[in-house]
């Protein structure tokens, strides 16, 4: 039985995460913790990365300290730490990788920086068990889209498609600003769509020509309509519920019919999306659609597991413990730009 | 007592392992001056300060960590490291100014300490001839460093200040320890390991949004 300490703090989320790795390779998890400094942001419309910064080393140890009182553990059950070393905000990533290699040395256990992209495709195993391979993942957020073959989650992921421009969530923020609604966009505009008729506006769909990259995002473009069509038509009232489901419908219209074409096109019978745009209703609603007309298996995990949290990266870590993967060096540095085929450094 | 003292406010990566009593007495240190790379490098400098003067982590009573004033992202990988450390440990954690370490290598005649702030603009402090700090911590530029008492400057060598330069030019683990020294020997809580930033962060409200439709 072992026990992994996960450390996140690539973007706006101080993350703490416990989990118990057992000798049958099935992973539990015990304690969950995260400060976010989003409140602190959302008047500047979008993540400052010195205030993200700032927050993290200022709720480093009471979240870890939150994370051993709600496991009922002490910090010498620990067998090994994993902490995010990338891709991220550069300062917000130094400070857990800091954090960690400190906790590592005073612990005496190994260390695992490894790549927050294989962190959310792991959070699905603590609410689904084993992950069958190969599968698909489909990761969208404010800060990443993308569409990854997942070989196996500690030893081969492959990116496969990804967004060329902005990234989904930071379409909704962009998008929520346009129709005055509050960041982050994507509560709003998901309240807002259930309200709205996703056919009345023909909004576009970006790169799904027959010559567009095949596994490819753009969001973009679709931004830009959505704030033309609202411009033409000010200043009459604005039709906020039938602009967010259009925008809404376009997003999830897009994302999922790519995905599943990349899971027939790989042969690939899984699909797991993840990511803090995967708690959006009508992607959940369309990708479960299109995925049982396809025969494809879909996972979703919960919210909470979808958005950035330590969690994910004691998940990760339990698989690459399990796959008896090295551990890194005391040197290891933070790569804002990591890739995600390195998954562990 | 045995301490260990880290720093990352200026471009040095600093760590030391130093016996406190009547004197200051440093045992190991590892310094590396690389602003880049202080996240890389103060763990494994706290590692072999620790081998090199033959003790654990086990025997370290406290730790002192200097809390700027120093530019952001560097500063923080000490912070969080101490704290982190200090937490895993059990054991308490002294803030101390990171001007006033450089102050306290050098006591003996009334002192300006400067370290770089980046843009142009010069972190500084003043000392009287106890090494108790007079005026700071400070952020500004070169040319509004107001400094009519020192003999002598000590820190970074950034500007003409009409005194002579001295050394240390970043905090070493002796001075961490001997700004700390009344602190660590009177066994009270320490304070907060708040960060000395004195400046706010870059980040503008946005204003009204931009139309994307020619007019
Ligand atoms: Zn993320």
């Amino acid at each position: 039985m072992t026990i992994i300490l996960g450390i996140e703090t690539s973007c706006d989320e101080t993350g703490v995460g416990l989990v118990r790795l057992d000798g049958s390779g099935a992973v539990e998890l015990l304690a969950d913790e995260v400060a976010s400094s989003v409140e602190q942001h959302a008047r500047f419309g979008g993540v400052v990365p010195e205030v993200a910064s700032r927050a993290h080393l200022e709720a480093m140890v009471p979240t870890m300290r939150r994370a051993f009182d709600a496991a009922g553990l002490k910090m010498s059950d620990v067998d090994a730490i994993t902490v995010t070393c990338g891709p991220g905000l550069a300062g917000a990533l130094l400070v857990g990788v800091s954090a960690a290699k400190a906790y590592a040395l005073s612990l005496g256990v190994p260390l695992y920086g490894a790549n927050h992209l294989a962190g959310h495709v792991a959070a699905d195993t603590l609410e689904h068990g084993p992950l069958p391979t190969p599968c698909l993942a489909l990761l969208v957020s404010g800060g990443h889209t993308q569409l990854l073959k997942v070989d196996g989650l500690a030893t081969s992921i492959t990116e496969i498609g990804s967004t060329i421009d902005d990234a989904a969530g930071e379409a909704y923020d962009k998008v929520a600003r346009v129709l005055d609604l509050p960041y982050p966009g994507g509560p709003p505009i998901d309240a807002a769509a259930r309200r709205g008729n996703p056919r009345a506006i023909a909004f576009p769909r970006g790169l799904t020509g027959p010559r567009d990259a095949r596994n490819d995002f753009s969001f973009s473009g679709l931004k830009t309509a959505v704030a033309r069509w609202v411009e033409a038509r000010e200043p009459e009232p604005i039709p906020v519920d039938d602009v967010a489901a259009s925008f809404q419908e376009a997003v999830a219209d897009v994302l999922t019919a790519k995905a599943v074409r990349a899971c027939v096109d790989e042969g690939i019978g899984t699909m797991v999306i993840s990511g803090g745009v995967a708690a959006n209703s009508r992607l959940k609603e369309l990708a479960a659609e299109r995925c049982a007309a396809a025969g494809i298996t879909l996972r979703v995990p919960r919210p909470r597991l979808c958005t950035d949290n330590g969690a994910m990266m004691a998940a990760l870590g339990a698989h690459l413990v399990a796959a008896g993967v090295e551990a890194s060096s005391l040197d290891l540095s933070a790569d804002p730009a990591l890739p995600v085929s390195t998954i562990s450094v | 007592m045995l301490v260990l003292a880290v720093d990352t406010a200026t471009p040095a990566v600093t760590a030391g392992v130093v016996q406190v009593g009547d004197t200051v007495r440093v045992l190991a240190e590892r310094v590396t001056v690389d602003a880049k790379a202080h996240g890389e490098l103060l763990t494994p400098h706290v590692r072999d300060a620790l081998a090199e003067a033959g003790r654990t982590l086990a025997d370290v009573d406290a730790i002192v960590c200097g809390v700027g004033p120093g530019p952001f992202t560097g500063l923080r990988a000490g912070m969080v490291s101490a704290g982190a450390l200090g937490h895993a440990l059990g054991r308490p954690v002294h803030p101390v100014c990171s001007l006033d370490a450089i102050a306290a290598a050098v006591p003996g005649e009334p002192l300006l300490v400067v370290t770089d702030a980046r843009r142009r603009e010069v972190y500084w402090a003043t000392y009287d001839a106890m090494g108790v700090r007079t005026d700071g911590p400070h952020v500004s530029p070169p040319a509004e460093v107001n400094a009519p008492h020192a003999t002598r400057v000590a820190g970074a060598d950034l500007h003409d200040f009409g005194l002579p330069l001295i050394e240390p030019a970043h905090p070493t683990p002796a001075g961490l320890v001997a700004a700390a020294r009344a602190a660590l020997l009177s066994g009270a809580e320490p304070g907060p390991l708040t960060p000395l930033y004195l400046r706010r962060p870059d980040a503008v409200v946005p204003g009204a949004r931009k139309r994307v439709s020619r007019a």
